[in-house]
């Protein structure tokens, strides 16, 4: 068993030391929602690290106590039928904790899954989110802007981030803001975030996507309200306007740096709002009111 | 032209010209080799065409074991290609299908077979019958399983093998994104060998529930029929689920039919969930039998009785009920909303529960025990603590909103390799090393057994323990490469480490195997490793009947009880005719066929693939027509088989 230890407290050891130098992304979150997260994390590694001491104490102890090498030749092992004390109390503790884990977690998806929390009076930023073979296309169709492979977010505004596909399912993930959601091509999810102060962060998808997946990245830069509306003033000025060729052509297979457009695609490539799930027709509107009146599309 | 070029391999590298050549030569070897050394008839009759459980589960070993050298391969190139940042070793797409076929041949090709091998050999044995229910399907199932397999493995020399992960999600397997036959490979091999799964799943669960020796009722059988009969029982609910899904995405794949594609209300998600449906039972299918394994292994060792042995079934049995309600945790994150994904983590945290009462009962089984650390026993007391480790950081994935974090990365691969590693391929090592002299009448030498436990288990926590980290760190799972900036050049480097030391422990096996054929002993008797129960109350190897007397049993434990407590387990003395099934070639022609089948519809080849259907039902209707009796063992024959047994006591 001694080397196992000395293993284990190697690895730990490297461990703290390669990434003592900085935290961890998933740990070092930069608001609200990948907060939560991460303090559930760090709460279920203290839970879970009690569990594995308890076991590993057992173990060792059963291991140095009753090994044939330390008992006398002729010691016979009594034959012991289950007491229902002691597995009660196997079944108990275990579901005493997980069941407080369940109330923890249960908590947590309905804070997750909604605006973040302190966010609630504010007005939220929708982007509109989409990702083609192997680029993110951000809409932004209150600002009427769209970017290719990076994100302007303001702090202090919850963001509504409204994911979907033009190919495969992609997962739409910036750690240190929160976790990952997918986009996929026949429905629109939702993810809420939020930023608490200005800074970088890395955004990638996270689910794998063919050949060029693992450069599917975007910058992610948070900046102060004010600052925001400075750079949409700005790209109103200095941006081209996004064509539906453009569009045609920015979506083909292949990999692009940041790029800047006004208008957005949203226009003249609707997302698949407005039913669960089916076709994502150019010629259908994705105007509400006309959703409404057809409410039956997905069950064409 | 067109036609050829489907055959060719779309992205081909000198990796894959060298192993055409290597496969071409070893095909050639082989065939040479039987010819000069006059082998065909023996491999036709003692092999080929058996239907003895024994046989069979022997070839479910060698296949899983070559299996797994193959996934260990792609293991490796993987590890090196990710070694260091922006590493050129592999490019994008070669890497793609390198996970792909790591994944699919680990779960289907490698762990799937080795639990059937042990299953197959140890269950007629442990319920003391003669042989599986159904002899002929058994060799049926084996053989598609084989065909199966074979089938997946040419695909990166003929046509390009599949790309789109083990879990294959569409769109991206469909034709728009996934343009080679690699998917087509991926749907029909493992369709064939599913056929195979399901029938042994069958008739696992008739054997254990008809043939059991008189006096095992069901609270009498061996933990490891147990675990056996509860996987068996979620095979046959799970896979007709794949059957279906593979069937769907066979034809969207060749049909034009909308299932899972883009447009014309074509559901991407549907696959996901048919997929996982089959897909988290199928993971209680490979660790149930893996902790059958462990309780017997651990009660031996420990010279004591299984501890908690009613509150081991009904935690089996919860467990069996419970892997069919949690399949949405593969995918927390498709937008299912909060109160979905709260019941499914509730679920999939309630599942660790009867998961953890089996930890404690082996804990309990130890205490008060008289513990010999052998090789099989030190495989499990490895097992207990790593498999710990693993359970909790599934535990945590299991909260949902967390998870959110989890989800591709690392972690997840770091968790599932976690309990993988030390549950199932641990407890198949120490069920090889286990029942190696029943199988072949010599024990597996102890020294390098117990090296090979120990590099497996440094190599392991070197390789996948850093994963963990780096994936708390943002790095997602199935990335071909990553920049020096992301910074986890030095902890990949590390796992690299891991999967070498792993390999090493491997190529021990080999070795060991080897060593132990040339100078073990032959002189080992029916019971050494002082076990308790049936399968050891017979001969090593055992022969063709299994026992020349039919069995009576009183307890779990029947020969414990036998050697301790003077139960007389054969209470006829005298023997009496053997009615044993007969051998058919059926089985491997109609396999054989089913090659011809998947290969045909893999290209759209319509003419053969018509034939080769006609072929099956011609098969199928040859047995239906069939007159087979099957034939009796003389007394004499057992008589003098029984002599020679005892004299090489």
């Amino acid at each position: 068993m001694k080397r196992k230890w000395m293993a284990l407290s190697i690895i730990f050891a490297i461990a703290t030391f390669l990434t003592g130098c900085e935290p961890l992304l998933v740990l070092d979150p930069k608001g609200p929602q990948a907060a939560r997260q991460a303090q559930d994390i760090m709460l279920s590694i203290g839970i879970m690290s009690i569990i594995v001491l308890v076991v590993f104490a057992m173990l060792i102890f059963v291991l140095f106590k009753y090994r044939a090498s330390k008992q006398s030749p002729d010691y016979e092992p009594p034959h012991m039928e289950g007491n229902i004390w002691v597995e009660a109390i196997c079944v108990g503790i275990p579901v005493i904790i997980v069941a407080y884990l369940s109330f923890v977690s249960v908590q947590s998806n309905y804070i997750v899954e909604a605006t973040p929390q302190g966010y609630e009076d504010k007005e939220p930023l929708v982007i509109y989110a989409s990702s083609s073979n192997w680029k993110w296309h951000f809409s932004y169709p209150e600002e009427n802007i769209e970017t290719v492979n990076y994100l302007y977010i303001p702090t202090d505004r919850p963001l509504e981030f409204k994911l979907y596909s033009h190919g495969p399912i992609t997962s739409f993930w910036i750690p240190q803001l929160g976790g990952q959601k997918y986009a996929m091509s026949d429905m629109i999810t939702t993810l809420h975030l939020a930023a608490d102060s200005p800074g970088e962060f890395m955004g990638r998808n996270a689910n794998f996507s063919g050949k060029g997946f693992a450069e599917n990245t975007f910058e992610v830069t948070a900046m102060s309200p004010t600052k925001f509306v400075e750079w949409v003033d700005e790209v109103q000025e200095t941006a081209k306007p996004l064509t539906e060729e453009k569009f045609d052509e920015l979506i083909e297979p292949g990999h692009l740096g940041r790029m800047t457009f006004t208008g957005t695609h949203l226009d003249f490539m609707p997302p698949p709002e407005g039913h669960n799930h089916g076709s994502s027709n150019a010629d259908e509107s994705i105007d509400d009111s006309h959703s409404e009146h057809e409410g039956d599309h997905s069950s064409h | 032209m067109e036609f050829l070029e489907r055959f060719a391999v779309p992205h081909p590298s000198i990796a894959i010209y060298a192993s055409m050549v290597a496969i071409g030569l070893t095909m050639i070897a082989i065939v040479a080799g039987l010819t000069y050394f006059k082998k065909w008839g023996y491999l036709w009759r003692e092999w080929l065409t058996t239907v003895d459980h024994k046989r069979i589960g022997i070839m479910y070993l060698i296949s899983a074991l070559l299996m797994l050298f193959r996934g260990g391969v792609d293991a490796i190139m993987m590890r090196a290609q990710l070694s260091a940042p922006e590493n050129t070793l592999l490019d994008a797409q070669h890497y793609n299908e390198i996970f792909t076929t790591h994944g699919v041949v680990m779960i289907i090709f490698m762990a799937m077979p080795f639990i059937f091998a042990l299953m197959n050999f140890v269950v007629p044995l442990q319920i003391g019958a003669r042989d599986v229910a159904f002899p002929r399907l058994n060799a049926l199932s084996f053989w598609l399983f084989f065909m199966g397999a074979m089938l997946f493995n040419i695909s990166f020399v003929i046509g390009g093998s599949p790309d789109a992960g083990w879990t294959s999600y569409f769109p991206l397997a469909g034709n728009e994104f996934s343009t080679s036959v690699g998917t087509n490979y991926y749907m029909l091999a493992i369709q064939i060998s599913g056929i195979g799964s399901l029938m042994t799943g069958i008739n696992m669960i008739t054997t254990i529930l008809k043939m059991r020796a008189p006096g095992m009722t069901l609270m009498k059988m061996p933990m490891f029929t147990w675990s056996s009969f509860i996987a068996n029982v979620i095979i046959v609910f799970a896979f007709p689920v794949l059957t279906v899904a593979l069937a769907m995405g066979t034809m969207d794949r060749l049909f034009g039919t909308q299932f899972f594609t883009m447009e014309n209300g074509g559901m991407d998600m549907l696959w996901a969930n048919l997929f996982w449906v089959w897909g988290h039972p199928e993971v209680y299918i490979l660790i149930l039998p893996a902790f059958g394994i462990y309780s017997e292994v651990i009660s031996t060792f420990s010279r004591k009785n299984l501890y908690g042995y009613k509150s081991m079934v009904a935690s089996m049995v919860v467990i069996s009920l419970m892997s069919f309600l949690v399949w949405a945790h593969h995918f927390f994150t498709m937008g299912q909303g909060a109160l979905t994904n709260s019941i499914f983590s509730i679920t999939t945290m309630a599942i660790a529960v009867p998961t953890g009462v089996k930890i404690f009962n082996w804990l309990l089984t130890m205490w008060k025990g008289k513990i010999e650390v052998t090789t099989p026993m030190l495989y499990s007391l490895l097992f207990i603590p790593l498999f710990t480790l693993g359970g909790v950081t599934g535990v945590m994935l299991a909260m949902s909103a967390a998870d959110y974090q989890y989800h591709n990365t690392m972690f997840l691969v770091a968790h599932f390799h976690n309990v993988i590693i030390p549950g199932v391929v641990f407890a198949m090592l120490a069920g090889l090393t286990y029942y190696w002299p029943k199988m072949f009448g010599f024990m597996l030498n102890e020294r390098i057994g117990k090296w090979t436990a120990w590099l497996l288990s440094i190599g392991f926590l070197l390789a996948f323990m850093p994963m963990y980290i780096t994936g708390l760190d943002g790095q997602a799972r199935r990335m071909y490469t990553y920049s020096e900036a992301t910074g986890f050049g030095p902890l990949n480097m590390i796992s690299f480490v891991g999967a070498i030391i792993m390999a090493v422990g491997f190529a021990l096996i080999v070795y060991n195997v080897y060593y132990s054929t040339r100078y073990a002993s032959r002189d080992i008797g029916a019971d050494p490793w002082d076990a308790r129960t049936l399968e050891w109350a017979t001969h090593n190897p055992v022969p063709e009947y299994n026992f020349a007397v039919v069995p009576e049993v009183r307890s779990s434990e029947a020969l414990w009880d036998a050697k301790k407590h003077g139960h007389v387990l054969f209470k006829d003395s005298n023997y009496k005719k053997i009615h044993m099934p007969n051998n058919s070639g059926v089985p491997f022609i109609m396999s054989a066929i089913f090659f011809v089948w998947g290969f045909s519809f893999i290209f759209s080849l319509w003419i053969p693939a018509i034939l080769a259907t006609i072929g099956i039902l011609v098969c199928m209707a040859h047995r239906s027509f069939e007159q087979d009796h099957g034939h009796y063992i003389s007394v004499e024959e057992i008589e003098e088989t029984e002599t020679k047994m005892r004299g090489a006591k």
